[in-house]
């Protein structure tokens, strides 16, 4: 066996070379030279909607040399609430996750403030409405950037036919496609009216009174109405007022008015009874009459999104915003602010949007005009004025303005519409205030 | 067989080795070796069980933003609460019937399979047995279809006879009985299975014997079938009891806990405080106050079970 010895010069030679590699290693850009990264998406229910958001991350990570991994977690059976608790809990997880409403707030000390990557992306985009500030922003500091996927606007959605039969309400001349809304006449008295003339003729307004999300929506957005606050934003109890009483009087009218068993409605009921042609009018984001355009194309044709009845305060409509929220134990935290500063480009937005059919909405007051809106049918317009284009309603959620800790559970409790139930039922007035803030008492708690 | 080696020599040994020959006596013996093949499951049990219940009573411990120990406070507050209360008393209530309803049934129609002939029995016991193995979320969401508010497929059928419509799942009472159904249909069959095992083990001699001294049916299940069942009967309603009062599928996917909170149980009710309000510590503390209230139950089964065993 031969031995090939080394002498010094070589071994001097082989040693500098080695020490230069080595020095230089970091500085040279492989392929997923800027480290690892791993997002939690929520898990849209338009089919192949998911795509546009991969595409886009897919285009950054190859750009920024990131080896990138995106999931999708649905929604079904809170699968995501269940996630976001046991990654808060084990502080590892996901890099980035996608917040819905009110977790941003519930995990406040886990999260990453982003305010260096909100700035400039408001300034290109346009500002944010009340609600998203509310839930989004902590002593100053955003928790999230506010994602269009996901966020939505849950107003009415009337057949054209019935409501012009029935209620002899034209919700095409009151919410022309292209054009400002001339709704002055669409008032909470209205609306009753069109409830009670609805019902008489066989196709009741469809809306719910159980404990899911839709149910305390509309509640919610009906309660702010009315000026009806059961938390104020100090935090001081407020069941005992005027505007309580005088919401849940409207209700109680308006109860008479609906299906039976509405109590028992969850999220799928309300969708439902619209394409099955059952009644006039629900409250939810276009993803019935989208169901419609499938199943039921003579429902879909006759449906017509638009705007919130205004009442005593105003004119209020639901919101539910979502936030791409980037977890405080990530290990890759510019990586993660740069991927969220491409996904709200104002074209990675439209294009987002236009994958979700006009679902998804933006929360940047310059992108609510987008052309998804005006195209989508038949009936042509039919979603035009559900991003809100001219800004006539207050973009709400329900239990606001209490501290959000607290508005979380009267909203996840489903106070209002239990209040609004318990009292239609025959509680007396008194009984069921009394009920409500104990109930809010307890939800007071630190 | 003998539990441990015995050794060959009594000449002293280095102390290594005389360590080496401990180690391999002690592997010898029936016991180490049976303690390390239960030592995967032990720690399994012991990551996935003892862990989260030692983790839960630790996060029971703290206030709502889990930054301070707050001892019994979680309790404390919890026993104010009316909605506490109501969801104890439905508990028990949906706990209570749902497992006497299943006993009831399973009793009966083991009854029934025991006196099929042996040759078509395997078949009935078969499709008996289904809706214990269809995993409850799934069957309960085809119960949904047929309690739906609106397009309900009892409520259509019973039109045909004038009857109805019933607010299976929106009016409180229907809404108890539905989710009490549900879980009546699903858990007959675990009783049915166990109490047929059961009654096959029960001598033929003891009815015999009984017929001679002229017993009727009903003497016959009274004095020889129920007293030779009662561990079967007792373990079984433990391990149910256990199981529904810690039911969260069926009413969670049924009802919601709705209408009006008229059907939370301790599960869904902890996971709509603790999950979906974001309240951790509350959510563990109802998930934990179900422990008493079964401990109790189990002593007092387990009690009379180890009696009735001494005493035979």
């Amino acid at each position: 066996m031969s031995r090939r010895k080394l002498n010094r010069r070589q071994f001097v030679a082989a040693t500098a070379a080695t020490s230069a590699v080595m020095i230089a290693a970091p500085y040279v850009r492989g392929a997923y030279a800027a480290g690892k990264l791993s997002i939690g998406f929520w898990d849209h229910w338009v089919p192949d909607a998911n795509k546009a958001s991969t595409e886009l991350c897919k285009e950054w990570a190859d750009k920024e040399k990131v080896d990138l991994q995106v999931d999708y977690i649905t929604s079904q059976g809170n699968k995501n609430l269940v996630t976001i608790a046991a990654e808060a809990q084990a502080k590892s997880g996901h890099d980035i996750f996608q917040m819905p409403t009110w977790w941003c707030h519930s995990n406040s000390d886990l999260l990453e403030p982003v305010n260096d990557i909100m700035e400039p992306i408001i300034q290109e985009n346009g500002t944010v409405n009340d609600t998203v500030k509310y839930l989004g922003v902590l002593d100053g500091k955003w928790m999230g950037v506010p994602a269009c996927v996901g966020s939505q606007i849950k107003g009415p959605c009337s057949r054209i036919d019935l409501m012009k039969k029935h209620a002899g309400i034209d919700v095409q001349e009151l919410y022309p496609a292209g054009a400002a809304p001339k709704a002055e006449s669409w008032t909470t008295d209205a609306f009753l009216k069109a409830a009670e003339a609805c019902h008489k003729a066989g196709v009741p307004f469809g809306i719910g009174l159980g404990e899911t999300s839709d149910s305390v929506d509309t509640a919610g957005a009906f309660f702010r109405a009315f000026g009806a606050e059961l938390v104020d934003a100090k935090g001081n109890l407020t069941v005992k007022t005027d505007a309580v009483r005088q919401v849940l009087e409207f209700y109680k009218k308006l109860i008479a008015f609906l299906p039976p068993d509405v109590g028992a409605w969850d999220d799928a009921s309300n969708n439902k009874w619209l394409i099955a042609g059952k009644g006039a009018l629900i409250m939810n984001p276009p993803s019935a009459w989208a169901v419609a355009k499938r199943d039921a194309p003579q429902v879909a044709e006759q449906c017509w999104t638009h705007g919130f009845p205004t009442g005593p305060k105003g004119r209020f409509a639901p919101f539910l915003p979502f936030f791409w929220s980037i977890w405080s134990f990530s290990k890759n935290k510019p990586a993660a602010k740069s991927l969220l500063v491409h996904l709200s480009k104002p074209s990675s937005i439209e294009k987002m949007v236009d994958a979700s059919g006009g679902y998804d909405l933006p929360a940047f007051s310059k992108l609510n005009k987008l052309k998804v809106w005006a195209e989508q049918g038949p009936p042509k317009g039919t979603i035009f004025h559900y991003p809100d284009p001219y800004q006539q309603q207050v973009l709400s959620i329900a239990a606001s303005p209490a501290p959000p800790k607290v508005a979380q559970q009267i909203y996840f409790q489903a106070t209002q519409t239990k209040m609004a139930l318990r009292y239609a039922q025959g509680e007396s007035m008194e009984k069921t205030l009394a009920w409500a803030e104990g109930e809010c008492e307890g939800f007071l708690r630190s | 067989m003998v539990d441990a080696a015995i050794g060959e020599t009594s000449v002293p040994r280095p102390r290594k080795a005389a360590g080496r020959s401990g180690l391999r006596k002690a592997l010898k013996r029936k016991s180490t070796s049976a303690f390390l093949m239960t030592l995967p499951l032990i720690l399994l049990i012991a990551l996935l069980v003892i862990y989260p219940a030692f983790y839960s009573v630790h996060l029971a411990t703290l206030n709502k933003s889990m930054q301070r120990f707050v001892g019994f406070g979680n309790f404390e507050f919890l026993f104010k609460r009316d909605t506490f209360w109501l969801v104890v008393k439905q508990s028990c209530i949906f706990a209570i019937s749902a497992v006497l309803f299943k006993a009831l049934i399973g009793f009966i129609v083991a009854h029934f399979v025991h006196n099929i002939p042996a040759k078509g029995q395997r078949k009935w016991r078969g499709m008996l047995l289904v809706p214990w193995v269809i995993p409850p979320a799934m069957s309960t969401l085809a119960w949904l279809w047929l309690f739906d508010p609106s397009y309900s497929a009892f409520n259509y059928t019973l039109s045909f006879f004038g009857i109805g419509p019933i607010p299976w799942t929106g009016d409180a009472a229907w809404a108890r009985f539905s989710v009490i159904l549900v879980n009546v249909w699903y858990g007959a069959p675990f009783f049915m299975i166990m109490y047929l095992a059961a009654l096959k083990s029960v001598p033929d001699q003891l009815y015999e014997a009984a017929a001679i001294d002229g017993a009727n049916w009903w003497q016959r299940i009274w004095y020889v079938t129920l007293p030779m069942m009662r561990n079967i009967i007792a373990i079984t309603t433990l391990f149910s009891l256990i199981v529904t009062f810690a039911n969260f599928d069926i009413v969670r996917i049924l009802t919601a806990g709705g209408p009006l909170d008229k059907t939370h149980i301790f599960a869904t009710w902890a996971f709509r405080v603790g999950i979906e309000g974001s309240d951790i510590p509350l959510g563990a503390s109802v998930s934990l106050f179900m422990v008493p209230i079964l401990a109790v139950a189990a002593i007092f089964i387990l009690r009379d079970v180890n009696k009735r065993g001494n005493e035979s």
